[in-house]
């Protein structure tokens, strides 16, 4: 088995491995994303609002 | 005033339901709170015979036996006392000799435990193969070899 | 009565330097969780009685000790929310509370991945794994409470309460495996006494454990940066920010 492999066979224990650190990984990811889109929507609706009540 | 008291209704289903399922977990816990009778505890006869138990030790070194099939016999052992336990079934990974196990099932009335569940219980030590080798070896009295020692 | 803290915690302060500190925090934890997950994944040798599945310890463990640590800081604030009606210590409680459960979430899932090739099993009703459950509970207690009142600062309150006394939970989950039997092993990193892991584990471990403190602050910030906006909305330093 070529060293690649080996290391992504995790001496057999592939399948726990992967599946707890790509669970954690989506999981870090999308808490980051969150607050990241959620400001953006809100500054800008917050703004059409502000531009609504100008006119 | 209808809204105030639907959000307090949904606040009390919400608390309600937590402290339910907290309950259901406090109780599944306290049928657990000793999660595993010692064989010392099984020699003093503290184990109810018939009822659904768990028992907890190492294996016996030279003690497992495997019979036809899937059967398998081992002792569990803490240091003081020992219990034969016989199961039927596929052992968990980690299963060797000197390894914790904790077995679920049912006393016997001649002294044997009947597993219905083997798991094993590994301790908190983490170290590379070299090193609990060389304890091994300590351990057993003999001589660690040195890094550069010639055949 | 106006203090030099009083300053530092307005809202409107804590939105203008937190927005300074979220990227630092943000690349500290890149740089030290890719440091600590190489350090785990590659570098540190394979157990020898759990092989390569040891690593899971590499989520699993950090996972664990930051469930425990945001619900200490979530009942703290909740604390000072309650006692000295501090605003941004109720947005700080508000913040924590999702990603505490998040946690809590990936400890019992790694765990319990980690648990079946080892033990045998998902899972166990040993004290250590129900304590960590009913933190997750309570965790969706203090959501739960903080969504379901529209008045905020009752809200909060009711849900600061909740946080307290839960508080209670936390050392139970932490001794639970010393002070009765259980399949969870005891800790390999104690407060007392030397590490029963062998240091080329220990030391990624560390590394890890650091890295997903950085990431709770950055994205605490982060939350809290919002939740800000949205209570502050109508005040004039969030119009005057705002993007035309």
């Amino acid at each position: 088995m070529s060293d690649m492999a080996r290391f992504f066979d995790m001496g057999g224990y592939a399948l726990y491995v992967w599946s707890a650190y790509g669970l954690v990984a989506v999981v870090l990811a999308a808490n980051v994303a969150g607050p990241w889109f959620r400001q953006r929507r809100l500054l800008r609706r917050l703004a059409e609002r502000d531009s609504a009540e100008e006119r | 005033m209808q809204r105030r008291r639907q959000r307090m209704l949904f606040a009390g289903v919400i608390l309600t339901g937590v402290a339910a399922a907290a309950a259901l977990a406090v109780r599944g816990l306290g049928e657990n709170m000793l999660f595993f009778f010692s064989p010392s505890q099984v020699a003093a006869g503290e184990v109810p015979a018939g009822q659904s138990v768990r028992v907890g030790g190492l294996v016996v070194r030279g003690s497992v036996v495997r019979d036809s099939g899937l059967e398998v016999r081992f002792a569990l052992s803490d240091g003081a006392e020992s219990v034969l336990v016989r199961y039927e079934g596929i052992l968990p990974d980690l299963f060797r000799e000197g390894q914790g196990i904790v077995a679920r099932g049912r006393l016997l009335t001649g002294g044997e435990f009947a597993a219905e569940e083997v798991l094993a219980k590994h301790d908190e030590n983490y170290m590379p193969p070299e090193v609990a080798e060389a304890l091994e070896i300590a351990r057993e009295g003999g001589q660690i070899p040195a890094a550069d020692a010639g055949p | 009565m106006r203090t030099p803290f009083n300053h530092l915690a307005a809202p409107m302060h804590f939105y203008r330097w937190g927005a300074r500190l979220v990227p630092w925090l943000g690349a500290c934890t890149v740089v030290l969780l890719a440091l600590g997950w190489w350090g785990g994944l590659v570098l540190a040798p394979p157990d020898y009685q759990q092989g390569d599945g040891f690593r899971i310890i590499y989520v699993h463990v950090p996972s664990a000790w930051m469930s425990l640590f945001v619900y200490v800081v979530m009942a703290g604030a909740g604390a000072v929310a309650l006692i000295w009606r501090v605003k941004l210590a109720e947005v700080l409680m508000a913040a924590s509370a999702p990603l505490g459960a998040w946690f809590t979430f990936l400890a019992l899932a790694t765990g319990s991945i980690w648990g079946k090739p080892m033990w045998g099993t998902y899972w166990v009703w040993d004290a250590r794994l129900t304590s960590e459950l009913i933190l997750l509970f309570l965790y969706l207690g203090v959501i739960a409470l903080l969504a379901a009142n529209e008045d905020r600062r009752r809200a909060s309150r009711a849900a600061a309460v909740l946080a307290l006394v839960g508080v209670v939970n936390v050392p139970i989950i932490h001794f639970s495996v010393q002070w009765w039997s259980t399949l969870h092993q005891g800790p390999s990193v104690g407060s007392f006494g030397a590490p029963s892991i062998h240091s080329s584990m220990l030391v990624p471990l560390l590394v890890s454990a650091l890295a997903f403190k950085c990431y709770y602050l950055t994205v605490l910030i982060m939350r809290a940066r919002c939740e800000i906006v949205e209570r502050e909305r109508n005040s004039a330093w969030v119009r005057e920010m705002l993007p035309r």
